[in-house]
């Protein structure tokens, strides 16, 4: 819409992925689009809302899909759920069914009513647009050579709603990453689910979608695996040492938001970009991009 | 060895099943299945199941209602959409699940404190009351709820990990118009 995007936290870029807001907020100051946190937003529900009632899981997002329109500003949502939940619960509203009705009429008489022109947007897919894209690659000040990463999409920024890339092999995260000088490697788990919440409820089960994922970045030779989504950061990074233990293979790897990355490459300051919450141990990383050029 | 028959008689079979299920998911496709087995063989967490994504459309189409909603497979779904994507009938398989997962859950017919629909639901229910999700409280209640409360000792070192690293928040998060939530919320039962 007209006034820009505003930003959409969701849960955990405010519990344990704060390093995923830490790197992005600044990213995008320093292309010069700051983006401001939608006031009094509420939780999305992810997948869990939709497994119990799908009209009050539609309705909680309609609310704040309004909320960004009375700013007439589109969202911009980093985690990769809050981005699916609130797209599908925006193409929900918009179909026209009985049950799209009725949750707009309940929106309209809770004082918040919803007139379908806000679009959902992902960072990564703002930041590959043509023209941004360009104004990244002309500010990149310490080019990120040398560095193989794993660009790791996870499922629900690609499907089943993305417009912006392909839901089986997508390559913007990979373009992205080649723009600030990375060496992004062929990885064939890129879109391959990480289990999700079932890391919390089956453990085995998690474990080994995650062993899956991290032994074939490491296959590929892989120094870092970059994510766009908190939960996937979280399954692969602090699941780690238990995947070690299990399978008794060093699949030992630091798990990255992309966002840190590119704040890296655009010449702002480790310490304003969340590295010290990594779980993972990064000196080899910084050993081989000299140190990120700083001290 | 006891002998149990494997196959169920027409009269035994749920004839509302199909048009149940497609009305919940929004999805009319179902009963254009051809059992290609594209579903199955692209889902991540069929090795898991007792039945394939494949099988479970089948028994929808069929009226084997007891079996899709007892079934394992509904709640190991992650909804990662790779079937839905790739279903060259249009399924919408993912939407399919969910509308499974809340039939189940409307008839109770599910293992009690079994973790994965214990979670949807606490998580449904701080986001109802407060708006907003705290991490550390759905995992607490799920711990209550779901397992011995005493496997949360086991939590100790990831814990500590996140506690370290600024990751772990004991603040109950909550917005500022809980009303208006609340009203939303109230409008829309009433409103059904």
């Amino acid at each position: 819409m007209k006034n820009g995007y505003v930003y959409y936290p969701g849960c955990s870029l405010k519990g344990n992925s704060k390093h995923y807001e830490e790197s992005i907020l600044p990213v995008f100051r320093e292309i010069k689009m700051p983006l401001q946190e939608l006031e009094d937003w509420n939780c999305c529900g992810a997948t869990a809302y939709f497994s119990v009632d799908d009209t009050m899981a539609a309705a909680i997002c309609g609310r704040n899909l309004a909320l960004a329109e009375k700013l007439e500003k589109d969202i911009v949502a980093p985690c990769a759920g809050c981005f699916l939940t609130l797209k599908k619960s925006n193409n929900f509203l918009a179909s026209g069914s009985e049950k799209a009705k009725k949750t707009l009429d309940a929106l309209e008489k809770a004082g918040c009513g919803y007139g379908g022109k806000v679009e959902v947007k992902h960072p990564l897919q703002v930041l590959v647009e043509e023209d941004i894209l360009e104004k990244i690659k002309a500010r990149v000040t310490r080019p990120l050579t040398g560095l193989r990463v794993a660009c790791y999409y996870g499922c629900q920024l690609v499907r089943p709603f993305t417009d912006f890339d392909d839901p089986d092999y997508p390559t913007s995260l990979d373009r992205l990453m080649a723009a600030v000088g990375a060496d992004p490697v062929d990885y064939s788990g890129k879109t391959r689910c990480c289990g999700g919440s079932l890391t919390g409820t089956i453990e085995e089960v998690g474990l080994r979608l995650n062993y899956i994922l991290l032994k074939e970045a490491k296959r590929k030779g892989a120094d870092v695996l970059v994510t766009i989504c908190p939960l996937c950061q979280f399954n692969l990074e602090v699941l780690q040492d238990k995947i070690v233990r299990k399978y008794k293979e060093n699949v030992t790897m630091p798990i990255l938001y992309f966002s840190q990355l590119l704040g890296l490459a655009l010449g702002l300051s480790k310490q304003d970009l969340g590295f010290s919450r990594s779980i993972i141990g990064l000196k080899p990383m910084w050993e081989k991009i000299g140190n990120g050029g700083q001290r | 060895m006891e002998i149990r028959r494997r196959v169920k008689y027409e009269e035994e079979l749920d004839g509302q099943f199909l048009g149940t299920i497609k009305r919940m998911s929004g999805c009319d496709e179902i009963d254009r299945c051809i059992q290609c087995g594209t579903c199955s063989s692209s889902c991540p967490m069929s090795v898991y199941m007792d039945y394939p994504p494949r099988k479970i459309i089948a028994m929808i189409k069929n009226g084997f209602k007891d079996e899709a909603l007892r079934s394992f497979t509904i709640w190991l779904c992650p909804s990662c959409y790779t079937c839905q994507v790739r279903c060259p009938a249009q399924i919408k398989i993912t939407d399919v699940m969910y509308a499974l997962k809340r039939k189940a859950i409307e008839e109770r017919v599910y293992p009690p404190r079994f973790a994965i629909p214990v979670l949807d639901k606490e998580m449904s229910k701080i986001i109802c009351k407060n708006g907003r999700n705290s991490e550390l409280w759905l995992i607490l209640k799920l711990y209550l709820k779901s397992r011995n409360p005493l496997g949360l000792l086991k939590m100790a070192p990831l814990g500590l990990k996140l506690i370290k690293t600024g990751r772990m928040s004991l603040k109950k998060e909550s917005i500022k118009n809980k009303k208006q939530l609340w009203n939303l919320l109230k409008a829309l039962k009433e409103g059904a």
